[in-house]
C-alpha cells in the first residue's frame, strides 16, 4: 500500500465519521442544517482524495492507476452534467414535488451502483480473473441497483402524475412480475456459476421489468412506504458496489442509508396499519378518491357550517389544533393553512398543528410543507406528542385529512381496524374542511362526521381556509 | 470469501447497527430531509464512479463511466442542496408574522456547489 493509498483509506473513514454525525445532528431542527454540512463536507474530502489517487497513476499490479484521456473526459463530463442537473432540480423543485425528486435521486443512485458494478466486472472478466467470491456482491449490486432505478423511476411518475397513481395491473401481470424475479434470480446463481456478459445482461433487463411490475400495482397513497422501501435498496445497492470495487466508504454510507430507509419503512407500514408485504403486493386504492358524492349513512346528519361560524369558534378559542391532511397539500393550501395559524397565534390562542405520520406523500413530508409556510417547528406535533391534547382543545380543525381521523379504527371488523389515529373526537368541537363527504382510500364513512360537536364546511381547501381567513380577519377587525 | 470481503462484511453489518441507532433518535419533524440527506450520502457512489473512470480502457466502458458519473453527480449535489433548502426552512419562531409572498427560498449554495466544482 502507498502511502497516498493509506491516506485516501484514512479520509475515507473521517468522511465515514462526518456522515454518521451528520445524521447524528439531525436529531433536532436547531443542529441539522449543520449536520448536513458536516456530511457534505466528508462527501467533498472523500472525492477530492479519489480524484487525487486516480490523479496519481501507478503500477496496475499495485493497485495503482492509468487513467486514459478518455477516461478523464466521460468523467468529468459526467461529473460536471450531473452536478448542474442534481443543482437546478434542487434549486427549482417545488416542496410538494419533494418524494418525485428523492424518487428521482434514488433512481440515479442504484442506476451509478449497478453500472459501477457492472464496470468493474467486465474489466475483470476480459482479465479472466473473476471468481465466486466477487460475482455475489456484482450480482446483487446489479439486481438491486437495477430494481431501483425503474422501480423509483415508475414511482416517481406515478407521483408526479405521469403514470396513473391508481394501481395498474392487467391479465398476467403478477405472473410475469414473478417470472421475472425467477429470470434474475436464476440468472444470478448460474453467472455466479459461469461468469459471461450475456447473463449479466439478462439478469440487468429481468431486475429492470421487476421493478416496473413490482411498483406499477401499489396504489399512491401508499408511496411513503414505497419511497423508503427504495431508498432503503439504493443504500444495499451502494454498498454492494462497495464490496465489489473493495471500498469501505461505500460501504459504510450504503448501510447508514440502508438503515434509515428500513426504519422509515417500518414506521410508514406501521402508521397505516399494514404489513411491508400487503403494500408490496399492492392494488388497494388510489390515495386521491375524494368523490363527489354526498351519501352514505354519515350523509343524512351531518351539521353544515359556513366560513362566518367557523370564524367565531376559532378566533373566541384558547387553544386550536389544526389536523392538516394531503388535502391540504393537494389543494396548495399550506400557506394560507399558516397564516390562520399565524393569525390565530398573534390574538394569544395556543395553536398546535397534528401531523400524522402518513399526512404526506413521504415520511415528514408534511412537517416541510407547513415550515415552507412558515410554521414553527415548535407548533408541529407528532401523533404521540399531540394525542393527549386533543381533550383540552376547544376546537380542532381538520384540513383534508380523513381516514386518519376515523374513530371507527379503534373497532374490530373494518378496513381500517388498529390502524394509529388522531384522537381529534375528543376535542369540544370539531371543523372538517372538505370538499364533500367522499370516502379516504380506505373507503369507508368517517363516523367523525356524523358526531354531534362536528360541523362541516364544505370547500376545497384553499378556497374554504381564504374564507376563514378573511371571515377571522374582520370579526376581530 | 477472502480475508478482506469478511472484514468487508463485518463493517456492513456494524454500520447498519449504527444507522439504526442514530437514525431511530431523528424526530417525525425532519424525516423529509433526514431521507434526502441519507439520499445525498448514497451518492458517496461517486466514488465508485471515479475508481473505475480510473481503470476504463474501452469505449463501451467510458459511456458507462459518464452515465454512472453524471447519476451519481446529479444524486449527491442535489441531495445535499435540497436538504440544505429544507432545513433552512425550519424555524422556531416565525420570520414575520405574516408571510411575504416568497415561494423559493434561496437556498445556500455556497458549500455545496463546491462538491460539484470538486472535479
Amino acid at each position: 500500500m502507498t502511502g497516498l493509498e493509506v491516506v485516501v483509506r484514512l479520509v475515507y473513514l473521517a468522511a465515514a465519521v462526518c456522515f454518521v454525525l451528520g445524521l447524528h445532528l439531525m436529531r433536532s431542527p436547531v443542529t441539522a442544517r449543520r449536520g448536513n454540512l458536516l456530511s457534505a463536507a466528508g462527501m467533498i474530502a472523500a472525492i477530492v482524495a479519489t480524484l487525487a489517487l486516480i490523479a496519481a497513476g501507478g503500477p496496475a499490479s499495485e493497485g495503482g492507476f492509468t487513467v486514459t484521456g478518455w477516461g478523464w473526459a466521460t468523467l468529468v463530463s459526467g461529473l460536471v452534467f450531473g452536478s448542474l442537473a442534481g443543482l437546478v432540480s434542487a434549486r427549482r423543485v417545488q416542496m410538494t414535488a419533494m418524494p418525485q425528486l428523492v424518487s428521482i435521486f434514488n433512481a440515479v443512485g442504484g442506476g451509478a451502483a449497478a453500472i459501477v458494478g457492472t464496470i468493474d466486472f467486465m474489466r475483470l472478466l476480459n482479465q479472466g480473473t473473476v471468481t465466486a467470491g466477487f460475482s455475489v456482491p456484482v450480482v446483487l449490486d446489479v439486481i438491486i441497483g437495477s430494481v431501483t432505478f425503474s422501480g423509483s423511476l415508475i414511482a416517481a411518475g406515478k407521483l408526479q402524475g405521469w403514470v396513473s397513481g391508481a394501481p395498474i395491473t392487467f391479465r398476467g401481470s403478477r405472473a410475469l412480475n414473478v417470472a421475472s424475479a425467477v429470470v434474475a434470480l436464476g440468472g444470478a446463481v448460474w453467472l455466479v456459476a459461469t461468469p459471461n456478459v450475456w447473463l449479466l445482461v439478462a439478469v440487468v433487463v429481468a431486475a429492470f421489468a421487476f421493478g416496473i411490475l413490482m411498483v406499477l400495482p401499489i396504489g399512491g397513497a401508499d408511496m411513503p412506504v414505497v419511497i423508503s422501501l427504495l431508498n432503503a435498496f439504493t443504500g444495499l445497492a451502494v454498498a454492494m458496489a462497495g464490496f465489489v470495487i473493495g471500498n469501505q466508504g461505500l460501504i459504510i454510507a450504503g448501510a447508514l442509508v440502508g438503515a434509515s430507509g428500513t426504519i422509515l419503512t417500518k414506521l410508514m407500514a406501521d402508521a397505516m396499519n399494514r404489513s411491508v408485504i400487503a403494500i408490496m403486493i399492492g392494488g388497494f386504492g388510489t390515495g386521491d378518491s375524494a368523490g363527489e358524492v354526498v351519501a352514505g349513512v354519515a350523509g343524512a346528519d351531518v351539521r353544515r357550517m359556513d366560513a362566518d361560524d367557523v370564524a367565531i369558534q376559532l378566533a373566541y378559542a384558547t387553544k386550536v389544533i389544526i389536523v392538516p391532511g394531503y388535502g391540504l397539500a393537494a389543494a396548495q393550501a399550506q400557506r394560507e393553512c399558516g397564516e390562520l395559524g399565524a393569525l390565530l397565534s398573534e390574538r394569544g390562542i395556543t395553536v398546535l398543528y397534528a401531523i400524522h405520520p402518513v399526512a404526506g406523500r413521504m415520511p415528514g413530508h408534511m412537517n416541510v410543507l407547513l415550515a415552507e409556510a412558515d410554521v414553527p417547528y415548535t407548533q408541529l406535533l407528532e401523533m404521540d406528542e399531540v394525542n393527549p391534547e386533543f381533550a383540552t382543545c376547544d376546537v380542532a380543525l381538520v384540513v383534508g385529512a380523513n381516514d386518519v381521523t376515523n374513530p371507527a379504527a379503534r373497532r374490530p371488523g373494518n378496513a381500517i381496524s388498529g390502524m394509529p389515529i388522531l384522537d381529534v373526537d375528543q376535542a369540544r368541537s370539531v371543523i372538517v374542511i372538505k370538499r364533500s363527504l367522499g370516502h379516504g382510500y380506505a373507503g369507508l364513512d368517517n363516523e367523525l362526521y356524523s358526531e354531534p360537536q362536528t360541523g362541516m364546511l364544505f370547500a376545497d381547501a384553499k378556497k374554504g381556509l381564504r374564507a376563514i381567513l378573511a371571515a377571522v380577519k374582520t370579526l376581530v377587525g | 470469501m477472502t480475508s478482506e470481503m469478511l472484514s468487508n462484511l463485518g463493517l456492513f453489518v456494524l454500520a447498519v447497527l449504527v444507522g439504526f441507532e442514530v437514525i431511530s433518535k431523528i424526530p417525525a419533524t425532519l424525516h423529509t430531509p433526514m431521507m434526502s440527506g441519507a439520499n445525498a450520502i448514497h451518492g458517496v457512489v461517486v466514488v465508485g464512479a471515479v475508481i473505475v473512470a480510473g481503470l476504463a480502457d474501452n469505449p463501451f466502458a467510458y459511456v458507462l463511466t459518464f452515465v454512472a458519473a453524471a447519476f451519481a453527480a446529479m444524486n449527491v449535489v442535489g441531495g445535499y442542496v435540497v436538504t440544505d433548502r429544507m432545513l433552512g426552512m425550519f424555524k422556531a419562531h416565525p420570520s414575520r408574522p405574516v408571510p411575504a409572498a416568497d415561494p423559493v427560498p434561496a437556498a445556500d449554495p455556497a458549500s455545496v456547489s463546491s462538491a460539484g466544482g470538486a472535479r
